[in-house]
């Protein structure tokens, strides 16, 4: 289903529909989180990307008026090489997956299910404030940089 | 086999929710009615008990209209994304020891996440009406709506970190474990907690999306029957849950008001405060009965009659469950006091909204950015130290809030000392 | 269970889309967007690779990653308004002010 919204997404001729479809891609994307037992990232993929980012986006597009760009064409006149660019590199992943394929473990479930599931949140919390406490106040001073940048671009210049 | 419990309860809650928001809607027109001295509704039911069923039926039969040049995929979509995330964020909700549908470890994240898919319903309503109107009062009320959920998000973690936990189950436990309800150690963030979520739900006095004298009906104004009912119980659906939300995390639960008071009726094994639920709706039962005689129509009478035996039941119900087993009397009585809480709590809401005029549009971003989320930080950080306090010096559950609950107060009082009257002239040039 | 190829066969899927996004659209929001969708098959990648593993380090990853995306929609939607509000158009080919 994910695939599917996402191939929606790209094709749509109305903004507003592509929005909603990458609203559902990214509902999938959540709900895998959670089937990889991630029940954390699960919500937070929910609150942040759905509930934030995502109503970012609608908000630009309701603002940006949208009629003249709907009726004019989709598609850039390179479709044709990019996406052939694009399916060139699709294989190269393609081989480099299975070029690995032969010494490659499987989920290794049993072991690992019942300690991670019922403490995956306590356990992102221990190693978010420990290991990774550089990376996430450089990722609260990102967040502090682009705030100020999107409230200068917001600015309109008096005069 | 384990699904059918939790389908069950699901059943009960989705079969049970729109009656109650139909109830609330009644109960805000008579406490409406009650605070500006007059009677409200009176005729359709005895007191106007019947209105929602009237109401309903009204809006069921009325005809559905589509604007011309709406966007028609949107326009069916957009009530239906609002009442299905109203609905989904009951499936954590924990209305007794036993009485949830999933006890779901990260339960509180994902009622907030829900409540947050919920502003998709407005906007994208907002959006396939196709008139100016409905497109501002959506995307306005978008903006308060995640502007406010930061805030009451922020008052929630400073709860969170003396429960510990993001189960709710786990939260009343550790109310009950502490002796004191957390609306109590912490009031700030209960204060918090109440602003944000009137906000969020888009009542008064920030109702600026959706009142009658401002936009027409904001985002619901080109929808008309069915599809307004739907919007309509979305909102009253998302009332209840943020009430629920902060009963569960402010108010104890289920757990009952006193918990700790344990005088028995003298001669029986029966506690005074356990007694007080059945007593109270045998006196509502009673009273009916005083009624009814006293109604105009025959209908009426007979209505107020029915009320009374429906009251003398649950009061029979709720005598009954004192003297079964415990885990019983935990779960009947629990669900009482929950209820009784949420309600309450929406009481506030209808106080509140009633008595206080609306917030302009930037006084409400303001007052949300400016005031509330450096308050919350502050409470937050507060509890923090509230929480080294208890571990390193032993301090107990309640003393050691109350350095917090200074520092916010006076924090508060900076800020709000902070905020000049606005002056119009800088707004000329459009800010 | 399901095995890792799946999860990655997928990533890789929606990772095709969103670059098959990226290039062939004119309209540059649907650019942004297709950049979102980018990093979400990049965060099923991490996330895989974490749940194989038993550790939390891919998840932890992926947080930052989905504040990174947070951050750089927001400016970059800043960029589309304020361009916007300067010449009526959102279609990548029109805008050209730096063409010689």
């Amino acid at each position: 289903m994910a695939v599917a919204s996402a191939i929606l997404m790209v094709t749509r001729r109305n903004i507003v529909h592509g929005a909603v479809f990458l609203i559902n891609t990214l509902l999938s994307t959540a709900g895998i989180f959670l089937l990889l037992q991630a029940e954390f990232l699960f919500v937070v993929q929910i609150i942040l990307y759905v509930g934030g980012i995502m109503v970012l986006f609608v908000f630009v597009i309701m603002l940006v008026n949208l009629d003249v760009s709907m009726r004019q064409v989709q598609f850039n006149r390179q479709w044709f090489v990019a996406g052939a660019l694009a399916l060139v590199l699709a294989a190269q992943f393609l081989f480099a997956i299975h070029a690995t394929q032969a010494g490659r473990d499987p989920l290794r479930l049993p072991a690992m299910a019942a300690e991670i599931s019922p403490k995956n949140t306590e356990a992102v919390a221990d190693a978010l404030f420990s290991h990774y406490m550089l990376p996430f106040e450089i990722a609260s001073i990102l967040l502090l940089v682009a705030m100020i940048g999107a409230v200068v671009m917001a600015k309109r210049r008096v005069g | 086999m384990p699904f059918v419990l939790p389908v069950l309860y699901a059943v009960v809650i989705v079969a049970v929710l729109p009656l109650m928001a139909g109830y609330i809607v009644l109960m805000e027109r008579k406490v409406m009615a009650d605070m500006q001295a007059r009677l409200g509704p009176m005729r359709v039911g005895p007191h106007g008990l019947l209105q929602p069923i009237a109401d309903a039926v009204k809006l069921l039969l009325k005809e559905d209209i589509i604007p011309n040049e709406a966007d028609r995929l949107m326009f069916w979509f957009a009530p239906l994304v609002s009442v299905t995330m109203a609905l989904l964020a009951y499936s954590a909700l924990a209305i007794g020891p036993a009485f949830q549908i999933a006890d779901l470890n990260i339960g509180l994240l994902f009622i907030l996440a829900i409540s947050s898919l919920g502003i998709y319903g407005i906007v994208l309503g907002g959006w396939a009406s196709n008139s100016h109107y409905s497109l501002l009062g959506a995307l306005r009320s978008a903006a308060q709506l995640v502007s406010y959920e930061t805030a009451a998000g922020l008052g929630l973690i400073s709860v969170l970190l003396l429960a510990g936990s993001l189960s709710m189950k786990d939260i009343v436990q550790a109310q009950s474990d502490q002796g004191v309800w957390f609306g109590f150690s912490v009031p700030f963030g209960f204060f918090i907690y109440l602003v944000g979520s009137i906000a969020e739900t888009n009542r008064a006095p920030f109702d600026l999306p959706e009142a009658e004298s401002e936009l027409v009906a904001g985002y619901m104004t080109e929808y008309s029957g069915f599809r307004w009912s739907l919007y309509f119980l979305a909102e009253y659906a998302n009332m209840i849950i943020v009430a629920g939300i902060a009963t569960t995390l402010f108010l104890g639960g289920w757990l009952r008001p006193g918990a700790r008071y344990h005088e028995h009726i003298p001669g029986t094994g029966v506690e005074w405060l356990d007694a007080l639920p059945a007593l109270l709706t045998l006196g509502v039962a009673l009273y009916s009965l005083k009624l009814a005689p006293k109604q105009p129509v025959k209908i009426q009478k007979i209505v107020m009659v029915m009320v009374a035996v429906l009251c003398f039941g649950v009061a029979c119900v709720l005598a009954g469950a004192l003297f079964a087993p415990p885990a019983v009397m935990q779960g009947i009585h629990g669900a009482f006091w929950f209820m009784a809480k949420v309600f309450a709590y929406i009481y506030a809401f209808l106080w509140i909204r009633f008595t206080f005029p609306r917030y302009r549009f930037d006084q409400l971003m303001r007052l949300g950015w400016r005031f509330l989320i450096p308050l919350a930080l502050v409470n937050v950080i507060g509890v923090g130290v509230a929480i080294v306090l208890r571990q390193q010096f032993a301090w107990g559950p309640i003393v050691s809030l109350i350095p917090t609950t200074l520092a916010t107060l006076g924090v508060a009082m900076l800020l709000a000392k902070d905020d000049a009257p606005i002056v119009d002239a800088q707004t000329a040039d459009g800010e | 269970m399901i095995p890792v190829d799946y999860y990655l066969f997928l990533s890789l899927a929606l990772f095709t889309i969103g670059v098959i996004g990226v290039l062939t659209r004119r309209n540059v929001i649907i650019m942004l967007m297709s950049i979102e969708l980018i990093l979400n098959a990049v965060n099923i990648n991490l996330m895989v690779f974490s749940r194989m593993w038993g550790t939390v380090d891919g998840q932890v990853f992926a947080i930052f990653i989905i504040t990174d995306a947070a951050a750089e929609a927001a400016v970059g939607l800043g960029i589309i308004l304020a361009f916007f509000h300067n010449r009526e158009t959102v279609l990548a080919d029109e805008m050209d002010i730096m063409k010689w």
